[in-house]
């Protein structure tokens, strides 16, 4: 198959968001979404075949066994100078490739999962359903634009179409105030994270006058394919601010953006709320594509942070960090799909970590085998992440959907009720916890290899989150499928969902069983070259002897009701409530936009504004008026004021002429 | 006469017979007012499509020159007052955005109500001047069609308007007719240096600028005069108070007419009158303008946070966006001065839009009070869609033309060496937050959410007339938005001489 295809791959979602949304309301429910279902499944065919030659084919992107970019198209959209330009174009490198694997079946199981999940909202029909699928069509077109990006600018530009989508579909019940109030937060937190990535772009492309990946000259590697913008960097590095180079400023800057995308501390707060919107597309964008939209910005501009060491560290440190911190919080949520949601963050910043451990070695641009191991792990994870954690959204969805709640404590022994759900379900906790021969055993125990290569400090931490991981994963498992029987559920008796909505969780699951076998050392590295790797078994083994203890003890607490949660709850109740509260994050920041920047900031400028300078203009009017009015007495209409007047001038003006004569 | 050859004159003819057959009109015949108005204002999108293809072709052909299609005829000799016109790509671009906007404002006040001949009438009247000032290449010209664009808004805001009208339409005038006394002096300054001593005095800004013989003394009074002056149209802080009042009171064709293409006049001369003709000045005095555009944009945005009334937001979201304008000229560089030109298009048209949409919402629901709303979007989906686009728009989504123009504009000026400069770029930058933050909260207020008032629930969507006009905005603001560089190669090229001159001031 042409690599070229890729521009079909991109253009259908597009063509499909204008036809269903302004054809959709014409044409009914079931053709929209069937239609959207097969737009979707040509895409994702085609997507799978562009990546299956890219990577197996031996086209003219294999040099000397090593892959290369290869540039299928790539206009001038945008000239700023007459160097400096932004191109739209496609380019497919082993990332990109896999990346367009990834969306498509995500978004294709998403939309066939849609079919039947968004076809009732408890019991009525769905409004607006032609319009979420619109939205998908848009979101699935601009994450696969971002992907497949052959410049900086580029990835800009769909950094905020994607989170325009997101906005429409968190938004998508526009009628509830949460649903609006959390498509807000999201789109004003991720814009103030796009602000500082279009500082590091004006700040990039300054000193090395390009946006461009890659060179002009078609197909390059990936190894020399910012040699220039190393140069420039080098050349650059004279120029300081507040005693960083600027590149480093820049390469922060950048990674801040992405970190609002991929939810890291502190910009982490609008993805909780995020799961406001449809479960579907929570399981889309908030946890299998949108998300890591930031660890792929960090590893498409990799060869420039493995130079610049002070922002790497930086990455690193906010990445090990988050991780921790997510998981704690995961542990004490009650709504299913908010603690999801915090396992979503954490393991994001498994990925982020692992690309900064990676290229934190000594040695610059030389290759060595500690950068590509770190790199290979984290796109190893993103994929296998990806697949099970659309699949536990997906379960949680036919979970809400049959029980019309998102809290736990109405769930409770579903697994007799609903057992296709409850098997796919625990495959994607055993698929998260890293337990073998589960996907996400493989690309975690690299992740933590690499983390020790760092040093035995960073691993030992990632290897306690990773145990951490077991534990509240379990423990959402348990108290959903397990701990009591649940007295309701005897009259309304809650079932696996309709076919459209179990088929996509049977093959997710069958992905997420097998998708460690995958040999992504080989076909995923930041050179293209093959990496060898083998299992470092002390790694492994410590890793899942960790992950049994974490499911050990999710075990003895949650798989039958018992007093022990509710003890632990409250010896250390602080602990508890902070946790379950977030660490009053949010507080902090409801505190700061509405105490600080609207009390201080914009109500008085406007009082400003309307009493002051528009007071200093009304003044200006009265003045001139009352003046007016002063000076109007003077025409009194009376004979004798005016003789009067005009003598008494006649005499000044003879006076002041004889004194003046006179001197 | 050898003028009416010329393509351009046609842009101040067409809507001069226009008003002729207005005037001809019935009083009560509206489907004739309407017609009339209707190809009026299809002639002047056609004559402006085909300036475009002009332009194009010229410049294809290898015309380089600064200005196409000159051409003049003496007025008044004796003062050497001419009839001279002119275009290079900045005014093209503007006279198809004003073809656009008149077309669109047509449509949008369809059901005008009452005395519609009258008001068509003055709405001619401007579109006359505003047409005349793009096309003219002569000072005197340029100023008096500048007036003539001015004095119909007395009028359209006074008889037409709503809520506080009187007020607002005095104070929009008086604060305007203040600019244009301070512009009226600069002028008579800049013709009395036109010319070295002893040659003849001029009016033409072509020869003005070849002979740059203005003394830099005199310039350092006349450049804050001019800028001033057309400033306070292009709502630069503090002078842009008349804006949120204004708008407020006007009806909703002259909003758009009036953000839409007026307040461009505005950014237009500054860079063609006050930079172009004392470039000098300009660089000495440029970083106390900078840093009140600076103010405006961030200013501007902070308070639209703050209102209630859909059209106060709009109004101090322009003060914002015309900032930005002027902030960007005032980087003396290609590509952000191009970028100011597309913030213009993208502003007028983005600003016509929002300003049609909103008088349409506010013919049905009667009031502009976003706390009064909520729900639209059940209740009218066609306006609701329309609104959110034009939101979207404003904060810059890509595709859309907000998000070319600022970043034409960001990455322009962070290209300048000075720190001063950057700081104030990045300033500038962070408005695109501030602004996210107000369009999604009067977004998520007026369209979504329950329905705030029952009575509501029985207002209808937009009917033809109102979709059609809107549409071609949403269209225009799209192809703007999609093809941004179109419009940059013909955009671009025309900053050349400014940026020249301006280097020259800087050699010395």
């Amino acid at each position: 198959m042409p690599l070229s295809l890729t521009i079909a791959v991109v253009a259908i979602p597009l063509f499909m968001f204008f036809f269903l949304g302004l054809a959709g309301v014409k044409m009914g429910r079931k053709l929209t979404g069937v239609l959207g279902v097969l737009g979707m499944l040509v895409t994702t065919v085609l997507a799978y075949g562009v990546a299956l030659t890219y990577f197996f084919g031996d086209g003219p992107q294999v040099v000397d066994g090593v892959r290369k970019a290869v540039i299928v198209f790539n206009p001038d959209w945008l000239s700023f100078t007459d160097t400096l330009v932004a191109r739209m174009g496609i380019a497919l490198d082993p990332i990109a490739a896999m990346m367009l694997v990834v969306i498509t079946t995500i978004s294709m199981m998403v939309h066939l999962y849609s079919l039947g999940y968004m076809s009732d909202h408890h019991g009525h029909p769905e409004k607006g359903f032609q319009r979420f699928y619109a939205d998908l069509a848009l979101f699935t077109f601009s994450m696969l634009g971002l992907v497949v990006a052959t410049n900086l600018f580029q990835i800009f530009i769909f950094f905020e179409m994607v989170g325009v989508s997101s906005y429409l579909l968190i938004g998508f019940y526009y009628h509830s105030p949460a649903a609006i109030h959390a498509s807000k937060k999201a789109f004003i937190v991720t814009r103030l994270a796009d602000l500082f990535f279009l500082l590091g772009i004006m700040i990039l492309s300054f000193y090395t006058g390009t946006f461009d990946f890659f060179n002009q000259n078609g197909m390059v590697g990936m190894t020399d394919s910012m040699e220039a913008a190393q140069t420039a960097i080098t050349s650059a590095g004279g120029a300081t601010f507040m005693g960083c180079s600027v590149m480093a400023w820049a390469l922060t800057f950048i990674f801040i953006g992405g970190a609002g995308k991929s939810a890291m501390y502190p910009l982490h707060i609008w993805l909780p709320d995020a799961m406001e919107g449809p479960t579907p597309v929570s399981a889309l964008i908030h946890a299998a594509t949108m998300v890591v939209a930031g660890v792929f910005l960090v590893a498409r501009l990799f060869p420039l942070y493995v130079i610049e060491q002070g922002a790497m560290e930086v990455i690193c440190v906010v990445g090990a960090f988050t991780a921790f911190y997510a998981a704690a919080i995961a542990c004490v949520q009650s709504d299913i799909k908010r603690a999801l949601a915090f396992s979503t963050i954490s393991q994001i910043a498994f990925m982020m970590t692992s690309l900064a451990v990676s290229a934190s070695q000594e040695g610059l641009i030389e290759i060595h085998h500690g950068y590509g191991l770190g790199y290979m792990a984290s796109m190893f994870h993103l994929f296998t992440h990806a697949m099970f954690k659309a699949l536990l959204f997906l379960c949680a969805g036919a979970i809400i959907h049959a029980v019309h709640s998102n809290e736990n404590d109405d769930m409770h022994g579903l697994h007799k009720y609903m057992p296709i759900t409850s098997i796919a379900f625990l495959i994607g906790c055993l698929a998260i916890a890293g337990i073998p021969p589960f996907a996400g055993f493989w690309s975690k125990d690299e992740i933590l290899v690499a983390c020790y290569e760092k040093g035995l400090g960073w691993g030992i931490w990632m290897s306690m989150v990773a145990g951490l991981t077991a534990f509240y994963m379990f423990r959402i498992y348990y108290l959903i499928f397990f701990w009591k029987e649940h007295k309701v559920h005897t009259e309304h008796r809650p079932a696996d969902q309709v076919w459209t909505m179990t088929v996509p969780l049977i093959i997710l699951g069958a992905i997420s069983c097998v998708a460690g076998f995958v040999p992504m050392h080989d076909l995923v590295t930041w050179d293209g070259a093959a990496l060898h790797t083998q299992l470092n078994w002390t790694v492994a083994g410590t890793s899942v002897a960790i992950a049994c203890v974490g499911i050990a003890l999710a075990t003895v607490m949650y798989y039958k009701e018992n007093a022990l949660p509710a003890k632990m709850k409250n010896a250390f109740s602080g602990l508890w409530n902070a946790a379950y509260h977030r660490f009053y994050m949010d507080e902090l920041y409801q505190f700061i936009t509405h105490k600080v920047i609207f009390k201080a900031v914009c109500v008085p400028i406007a009082w400003f504004d309307r009493k002051f300078i528009d007071g200093f203009m009304n003044l200006l009017a009265d003045a001139t008026n009352q003046a007016a009015y002063g000076i109007r007495r003077l025409q009194s209409g009376s004979i004798q004021g005016y003789v009067y007047l005009y003598i008494m001038g006649a005499l000044l003006i003879a006076v002041v002429s004889m004194v003046c004569v006179l001197i | 006469m050898e003028i009416l050859n010329n393509i351009l004159i046609y842009f101040v003819i067409v809507p001069v017979l226009t008003l002729g057959g207005l005037a001809l009109c019935n009083n009560k015949g509206m489907n004739a007012i309407r017609a009339v108005a209707a190809t009026g204002a299809t002639v002047l999108v056609a004559l402006a499509l085909w300036l475009v293809c002009i332009f194009l072709q010229a410049r294809g052909a290898g015309d380089t020159s600064e200005m196409i299609l000159l051409s003049k005829v003496s007025w008044y000799a004796p003062l050497n007052i001419e009839l001279a016109l002119g275009v290079d790509g900045v005014s093209v671009v503007m006279i198809l955005l004003s073809a656009f906007i008149v077309f669109a404002g047509v449509f949008a006040s369809w059901k005008m109500n009452p005395l519609p001949k009258q008001f068509f009438l003055w709405f001619f009247l401007l579109s006359t001047g505003v047409f005349g000032f793009f096309i003219s290449i002569d000072l005197f010209t340029m100023f008096m069609f500048y007036e003539v664009a001015l004095i119909p808004m007395y009028l359209l805001i006074g008889v037409w308007g709503s809520g506080n009208k009187n007020y607002s339409a005095m104070k929009l005038t008086l604060m305007l007719m203040g600019g244009s006394a301070f512009l009226m002096l600069a002028l008579i300054g800049i013709y009395m240096h036109s010319a070295p001593q002893g040659q003849p005095l001029t009016m033409n800004i072509l020869q003005i600028a070849q002979n740059n013989a203005v003394p830099h003394d005199w310039q350092m009074y006349l450049f804050p005069m001019a800028f001033v002056g057309f400033g306070v149209l292009g709502a630069m802080f503090p002078f842009h108070t008349w804006s949120p009042d204004g708008h407020a009171s006007a009806p909703t064709a002259v909003s758009m007419l009036h953000a839409g293409v007026l307040m461009k006049l505005g950014g237009y001369g500054c860079f063609r009158i006050a930079i172009y003709l004392m470039p000098f000045a300009a660089n000495e005095l440029g970083w106390i303008f900078l840093t009140l555009t600076g103010i405006s944009i961030i200013y501007g945005a902070f308070s639209a946070c703050v209102q209630t009334d859909l059209k106060y937001i709009n109004a101090y979201s322009s003060v914002s966006h015309c900032g930005m304008v002027l902030f960007a000229i005032l980087m003396f560089n290609q590509t952000a001065m191009t970028g100011a030109v597309l913030q213009m298009l993208s502003h007028g048209l983005m600003t016509a839009l929002f300003f049609a949409l909103i008088g349409m919402i506010y013919g049905r629901t009667h009031t502009r009070d976003i706390r009064e709303m909520g729900g639209m979007m059940h209740i009218m989906p066609y306006l609701g869609v329309g609104y959110v686009i034009a939101g979207l728009a404003s904060l810059g989504l890509p595709g859309l033309s907000g998000f070319a123009a600022e970043m034409t504009i960001f990455m322009g000026s962070f290209q300048h060496p000075d720190m001063f400069h950057r700081v104030f770029t990045i300033v500038g930058a962070s408005s695109i937050v501030v602004t996210a933050v107000y369009i999604l909260r009067v977004v998520g207020k007026l369209l979504f959410g329950e329905v705030q008032n029952e009575h509501h629930r029985e207002l209808t969507d937009a009917s033809w007339d109102e979709r059609f006009s809107t549409a071609v905005l949403i269209v225009c603001v799209a192809i703007i938005g999609c093809f941004p560089n179109f419009f940059i190669n013909i955009i671009s090229d025309s900053f050349l001489p400014v940026v020249k001159a301006l280097g020259n001031v800087v050699g010395m």
